[in-house]
């Protein structure tokens, strides 16, 4: 079952999720990337619905790419996020989305951000967050692990624990994550933690 | 010859011009005055007040100056009915971005998207263009304090010292004779009403006159919007020595 999950370094913000696309009991792909980039510098995971979670990831990451070109200048990441959640309440009362979200950005000014914002549009910003089953393992351990100020090393230890944890104790654990990672260098791929291979299809990143 | 392109905003002439945009400034070189001046430390804008009845009653403190934002401020040359029309639409763009960001609305998009506005009534058949200039002071994190001024055909850029209205042409040479760049807020006040004293018609420069406003920023680190009393534009005009003191005068 779904498991998104991020937290905020120092000068750094890391985010993971599975890469399992699933329907009724089957899994269909053990290499979907759930983490796309929204601009140079910030990530968008998403969890829900997986129509409505391209479709409006797509959407948000394209509205970022006309501000800027229009503007000339960026969207902050509270911008975005405040942007996305505006998106997602309006729809809310017409056609919801079922997609959550944790947005990972680092601008000059503040640094590294996450927001939280679920499918009925709750945005808070956060240092560490969570989504789907995986979260009640995920959110107990970065409860007892995390701590401010955190190295781009601890961090990754600590989501590797997240993954370790959810792959002992979660039934119908997933069994490949992604980690991306954003800071001042910009959003990037930071590693596969994979247990199975699909070898049928070429891995996207 | 003219005349048959004149009663159209959307036609060009044969010789390729706009009449009515035309037109539209010109209403606006009868208008009063008002010089914008960029600082290092803020933004001034000065403007010419021409209500001179001793009757009339002005409601506000201000009659060409206006807040559109905690952020921006605009001083007005032109007819004030259709300013008051554009004034509240920027006031609704501005708001509308925070309610979409958050955030304040970058100065260059809020007179963008007024100017976009004032565009569609020089081509979208049967209205009249809207015969105001504007000039926007502002203050927004990416590009600090801007100037910008705007004209009837929609068009729009960023200024260091810049005049509209009357005798705009003759403020307009005498600022970019006097300006220098890294001029202080205060020296920006000075040269703003010595250009005004100058290119205004009546002979004296009075308070009551003039208006007074800057764009700044607080010592805490908020962009300040403020007004200019009368008592101390009267005080700053002696001071400069634009003005003689009452005193004396009388």
């Amino acid at each position: 079952m779904e498991c998104v999950f991020g937290l905020v370094g120092n000068g750094f913000a890391v985010v993971a999720a599975d890469t399992s696309a699933v329907h009724s009991i089957l899994v269909h792909k053990s290499n979907e990337d759930k983490i796309m980039a929204l601009d140079s510098h910030k990530l968008i995971a998403a969890s829900g619905e997986s129509g409505d979670r391209v479709q409006f990831t797509e959407y948000i990451q394209k509205n970022v790419a006309l501000y800027q070109f229009r503007n000339g200048i960026p969207l902050t990441t509270a911008a975005a996020a405040n942007f996305t959640r505006g998106e997602l309440a309006t729809a809310l009362r017409k056609n919801p989305y079922f997609v959550n979200i944790l947005l990972a950005g680092y601008d000059k000014e503040t640094g590294p951000s996450l927001y939280y914002i679920d499918y009925i549009s709750t945005l808070h910003k956060v240092d560490k967050g969570a989504f789907g089953y995986g979260s009640f393992f995920s959110l107990s351990l970065m409860d007892r692990h995390y701590h401010s100020g955190m190295s781009l090393e601890e961090a990754i230890d600590l989501v590797d624990k997240c993954i370790l944890e959810i792959r002992s104790r979660l039934v119908m654990a997933p069994p490949n994550f992604v980690i991306k990672i954003v800071d001042k260098d910009g959003a990037r791929h930071f590693a596969w933690r994979e247990s199975i291979k699909d070898d049928s299809v070429v891995p996207s990143a | 010859m003219s005349r048959r392109y004149d009663s159209r905003t959307t036609i060009f002439s044969p010789e390729g011009r706009l009449y009515q945009v035309e037109y539209a400034m010109e209403a606006i070189g009868n208008a009063g005055t008002a010089i914008g001046i960029l600082s290092k430390d803020g933004v001034v804008l000065v403007g010419e007040k021409k209500v001179t009845s001793k009757l009339l009653q002005t409601s506000t403190s201000t009659e060409k100056m206006y807040k559109i934002d905690d952020h921006v401020a605009c001083a007005v040359a032109g007819i004030m009915s259709d300013a008051n029309i554009l004034i509240n639409t920027a006031r609704v763009q501005a708001q509308r971005y925070t309610f979409s960001y958050q955030e304040p609305m970058p100065v260059e998009q809020l007179v963008q998207s007024l100017c976009d506005t004032k565009q569609g009534y020089t081509q979208f058949g049967g209205l009249r263009p809207f015969g105001v200039s504007f000039l926007f002071a502002g203050w927004d994190k990416n590009f600090g304090f801007q100037l910008y001024m705007s004209d009837p055909s929609g068009n729009y850029g960023g200024w260091k010292a810049a005049a509209i209205g009357a005798n705009n042409q003759a403020a307009q040479s005498m600022l970019k004779q006097d300006y220098k760049d890294d001029l202080t807020r205060e020296e920006a006040v000075q040269l703003a009403l010595k250009v005004l004293s100058k290119t205004m018609d009546s002979t004296s420069l009075t308070s009551e006159k003039l208006e007074l406003a800057e764009v700044f920023l607080s010592p805490s680190g908020n962009v300040k919007y403020q007004v200019c009393s009368p008592d101390s534009l009267s005080k700053l005009l002696v001071k400069f020595g634009v003005t003689q003191p009452a005193a004396e005068a009388s």
